[in-house]
């Protein structure tokens, strides 16, 4: 091991006991969990992780029990244990449940949970995001599984295709999947904000990007899928949305429209979706693998290579799930060849890990039981994909038990098993007991003799020509002991669930607490006390090694004496460092905010607007958005870009660091940067409809001689125009402390994006644009309202600057919220030209 | 823990968007094809229309995304010589620079690769049935 002359050593000297026990009171202080009732105001991330990880798994088990129930009714031909509409609902809720409600958050929460350890910090930037985002995950979830008990359950399978979803189902299941999911994706992306910005800058010091954990690598990584995934899905609920509400026919053939772009959107998501799911279990597998192999991993740039090749490629593969739509055979060609390639990457980091266990002395405790299951498990489903991604294979495959036996070895080999195996693994750093080894392996064997019999023979099944999604089949097509064994299989399978939960579940009062670092490991999080303290870690070290613990000397002794930076809490705040990107060099002394109220409040009155508007209850619907608006308003004025009452502060080691910095130096203005990449390509995504419009139907643009004239939009792109160039001004004049230009370019900016909104809307309202009458209209009043709403949100946000520099809660020194929103407007700017030179451009060029 | 001189750049000279660049490459070599064969089939030459001329379009799009992913390929590689031969595993600027440098050339090898295996899917089909 190696490092610069210049690297800082830790303290040599130990500060005096007395001196230490009072750092740790002070530290315990600032971090004191809320007591009784108001437990539940709690922000800490680990603290939500925790609530996020158990109500996943609530969820992964009602699906569980709902995939049982299904079974049963296929153990034989011709049985009605449920009707046939029943098993539409089932099916529907086991897949949305177990892909939105299970798969994506728990590992979301996984991360939230163990990435604060794993960086040594002492909580990640955005810990009421993280609270605002699980009550938003818990209130959705809730109301989704909920419709199954009121007969009013989604039945349209977990992809909710049109034309069957807008025009042969009735009820609002349909309504409740996409606007109780549209809400659970906040809850995503309050998440990849949360990590994106925690893996890149609040890294201990030291931490350099080539020292960096492999779990944040892949973390990091599936931040930014989701970032990209998720908007294309946001943006086809709000389509179809709009078609089932208000008859805008996006999707319905008749009037120009065309279901295909929603399996397009679709698809654009659930393929990544998949990565998504898989990327952060490999990452827990890549924790493991090493510890208890006892080596650092072999190929750590080529695991890097894999996580970030993998993230890429994903999103070339979306169409290999329309094969069969008709699409040219050229463009199936091109999705073919990236789902053949995303293999290699796939397979690299696979033979990394076994290098790695050759290499090493192994341990064959629980969790490596279960990460060696899932891998051949994962090979398995792998393989059978290479099959599927082949064209000619997938004509005879498409809609049969072949992909459902595919596609639950990928997810059992790819996110179950590794879960359980991180369950293990992480179980003493979460509560300081371990689980029982004995129950390990019997759930372990149960779990894994259960799969095989249950979804090897689907292949079978699906062969001999069973499709997926019917309630029953005749006895004879022949496969009904394969079904049988698929019955028998998953009741093994849910037994070592169960086996598996008794574990977790069963009281431990009196079972000693785990040894320190029980499994020998040399990473970062197993300096960890046990139980932990609501701290994180005693003293931030500086990082000189991929594995300090293995490697660094007196590495465990001096975090505890707090040998490190903050060592201290003086000023009884929350902190943690906040480091440069590439060289992980500390930035800023990081002040993060407390238990709140407001997350919860928050969530609870954004999801009154999903919900009444579930049911066409617009009036309260709005009436809760303007309740949501207004606590968030508050929760921004009251808990961010707080100017602090000292503007350094030294964090030990002599290193003196800033509490206040703007731009892009702040993790907020990172925060916005990621926040509108997502919402930058739900727009894109949008364009992408318009222009796939243009594409697959003749006469799309000027149906009926239908025209749009350019005046209107071009006023409006000059005004918005006007407006971005205010707000930047505006940014300008503040940080040079000249208020009263400031307030008057910011007072113009406002004007001007009124104006702009409002032409907006004018345009093609006054040329008789009837979004209900074409695809066309609607597609340009969809482009046009998106762009008019961010508008008006920019309003807002100039009136809450203008607000806060006459509060003096900003200044010329401290201006992170113009700077932000000055980021907010580039997006708006680049929104604005966008939609104007598509709309108004395109049909000239056409 | 041994202390070295270490002459590895600045983190100012440091950029981690050089290894998003090879597979972004592959990225628009993929959507431009999609793009203009999805245009060429539905609007131009109809669906059992062959790709014709547009397939030296595609083929000029291949040469591209390769050069590009080449030139990447090229300064990961010089990176991934910075200072001495060693591991990247060191709290080194030249450690940091020699992993990026290194994680760069790979990203670049399998973003060729994936180009190349579009550009021959397209090659082989050749029209748009």
């Amino acid at each position: 091991m190696k490092t610069t002359h210049d690297d800082p050593d830790p303290l040599s000297e130990a500060p005096p006991l007395e001196l230490q026990r009072a750092q740790e009171e002070r530290l315990r202080a600032a971090w004191k969990m809320p007591e009784g009732w108001r437990y539940w105001s709690a922000v800490n991330n680990s603290e939500v992780g925790l609530w996020y990880v158990t109500a996943a798994f609530a969820f992964f088990l009602f699906a569980g029990v709902l995939a049982l129930i299904m079974r049963v009714q296929l153990a034989l031909p011709g049985l009605s244990v449920v009707s046939a509409q029943t098993y539409d609902e089932l099916f529907t809720m086991h897949g949305s449940v177990m892909m939105f409600l299970f798969a994506v958050p728990v590992l979301e929460a996984f991360s939230i949970m163990v990435l604060p350890e794993m960086m040594g910090a002492r909580d990640l930037p955005f810990p009421r995001l993280s609270a605002y985002g699980f009550w938003c995950y818990l209130i959705g979830g809730v109301f989704v599984c909920g419709s199954l008990f009121f007969g009013d359950a989604p039945r349209g399978g977990w992809f909710m295709y049109p034309p069957l979803t807008t025009e042969y189902v009735e009820g609002h299941g349909v309504d409740i999947w996409l606007l109780g999911l549209s809400f659970i994706e906040i809850a995503s992306i309050a998440a990849a904000i949360e990590l994106i910005v925690g893996v890149l800058k609040v890294r201990p010091p030291g931490m350099r990007i080539n020292l960096l954990p492999l779990y944040s690598w892949y973390i990091l990584v599936v931040g930014a899928m989701i970032l990209f995934a998720f908007p294309p899905l946001i943006a086809g609920d709000l389509l179809l949305e709009l078609e089932r509400a208000f008859d805008w026919p996006f999707f319905d053939a008749s009037r120009g429209g065309d279901p295909l772009l929603w399996q397009h959107l679709f698809w654009i998501f659930g393929h990544p979706e998949v990565y998504i799911v898989f990327l952060p279990s490999i990452a827990l597998v890549a924790m493991i693998v090493p510890t208890f192999s006892r080596t650092p991993i072999v190929g750590y740039g080529w695991v890097v290579l894999a996580a970030v090749g993998t993230g890429f490629l994903s999103f070339g593969l979306w169409v290999h799930h329309m094969f069969t739509t008709g699409l040219p055979g050229v463009s199936l060609a091109l999705f073919s060849a990236a789902s053949e390639a995303i293999a290699i990457p796939t397979g690299i980091q696979l033979f990394c890990f076994i290098a790695t266990l050759l290499v090493g002395r192994v341990t064959l405790s629980v969790p490596m039981l279960y990460v060696l299951g899932g891998f051949s498990t994962f090979v398995i489903g792998g393989l059978t994909g290479v099959m599927v991604a082949l064209v000619p294979f997938d004509l005879q495959a498409h809609d049969t038990y072949f992909v459902v036996g595919h596609l639950h070895a990928v997810l059992l080999g790819g996110v179950i098993f590794p879960i359980a195996a991180g369950v293990h693994y992480f179980f003493p750093l979460i509560r300081g007991k371990k689980l029982s080894p004995r129950l390990g392996r019997i759930a372990f064997w149960l779990m894994f003799v259960g799969f095989n019999v249950t979804f090897v023979p689907m292949h079978l099944t699906g062969l001999l020509g069973m499709p997926r999604r019917v309630y029953t089949y005749p006895a004879e097509l022949g496969v009904g002991w394969l079904n049988l064994l698929s019955t028998v299989g998953a009741f093994v399978l849910g037994l070592g669930i169960l086996v598996f939960v008794i574990d977790v579940l069963r009281p431990k009062k009196n079972q000693p607490l785990s040894e320190r670092n029980p499994w020998d490991a040399g990473t970062l999080e197993w300096t960890a006390r046990m139980p932990d303290e609501a701290w994180g870690i005693r003293s931030i070290p500086e990082i000189d090694s991929r594995y300090p613990l293995w490697e660094q000397e007196n590495f465990q002794r001096d975090v505890d004496e707090g040998r490190f930076y903050l060592a201290d809490a003086e000023e009884g705040l929350r902190e943690t460092i906040v480091s440069s990107t590439v060289d992980g060099k500390p930035r800023q002394c990081l002040r993060v905010p407390g238990p709140s109220w407001l997350p919860l409040l928050a969530a609870v009155f954004t999801g009154g607007v999903f919900i009444l508007g579930t049911y066409h209850l617009w009036w309260p619907a709005l009436a809760s958005g303007l309740a949501a608006a207004a606590v968030v308003i508050r929760w921004l004025w009251t808990g961010t870009a707080q100017i602090p009452e000292k503007e350094s502060k030294s964090i030990g080691l002599g290193v003196t660091l800033p509490t206040y910095r703007s731009g892009a130096e702040s993790v907020g203005w990172w925060a916005m940067l990621i926040l509108m990449l997502g919402d930058f390509t739900a727009f894109l995504a949008l364009v992408f409809g318009y222009l796939f419009y243009w594409v697959s139907s003749e006469g799309f643009l000027s149906p009926d001689g239908l025209q749009l004239s350019a005046r209107w939009p071009l006023v409006a792109l000059a005004s918005i125009g006007a407006a971005w160039g205010l707000t930047v001004l505006a940014r300008s004049l503040n940080r040079r402390d000249r208020a009263v230009g400031y307030y008057a370019s910011m007072g113009g900016a406002l004007a001007a994006a009124v104006g702009g909104a409002s032409a907006l809307m004018i345009g093609p309202w006054s040329d008789g644009f009837d979004p209900t009458a074409h695809v066309y209209p609607a597609m340009v009043w969809v482009l046009f309202g998106w762009t008019a709403i961010h508008v008006g949100l920019g309003v807002v946000m100039h009136l809450y600057c203008v607000a806060r520099r006459a509060a003096a809660r900003m200044d010329a020194e401290h201006d992170i919220d113009i700077a932000n929103v000055t980021l907010y407007w580039h997006f708006v700017a680049a929104t604005a030209l966008i939609t104007v030179a598509v709309v108004v451009g395109f049909p000239e060029l056409a | 823990m041994s202390r070295i001189h270490d002459d590895g750049p600045e983190e100012s000279q440091e950029s981690l968007w050089w290894l998003t660049a090879a597979p972004l490459t592959w990225g628009l070599h993929f959507a431009g094809s999609y793009l203009s064969v999805s245009i060429w089939c539905g609007k131009i030459v109809g669906a059992d229309g062959s790709l014709g001329d547009l397939g030296i379009g595609l083929g000029v799009y291949t040469a591209i995304a390769l050069a590009v992913i080449a030139f990447v390929a090229e300064h990961g590689l010089r990176r991934s010589r910075v200072g001495q031969h060693e591991p990247h595993d060191f709290d080194t600027p030249g450690s940091r620079s020699r992993f990026l440098g290194f994680a760069t050339v790979l990203l670049a090898g399998v973003s060729a690769i994936a180009t190349i295996y579009g550009a021959f899917a397209l090659w082989f089909v050749g029209s748009c049935g």
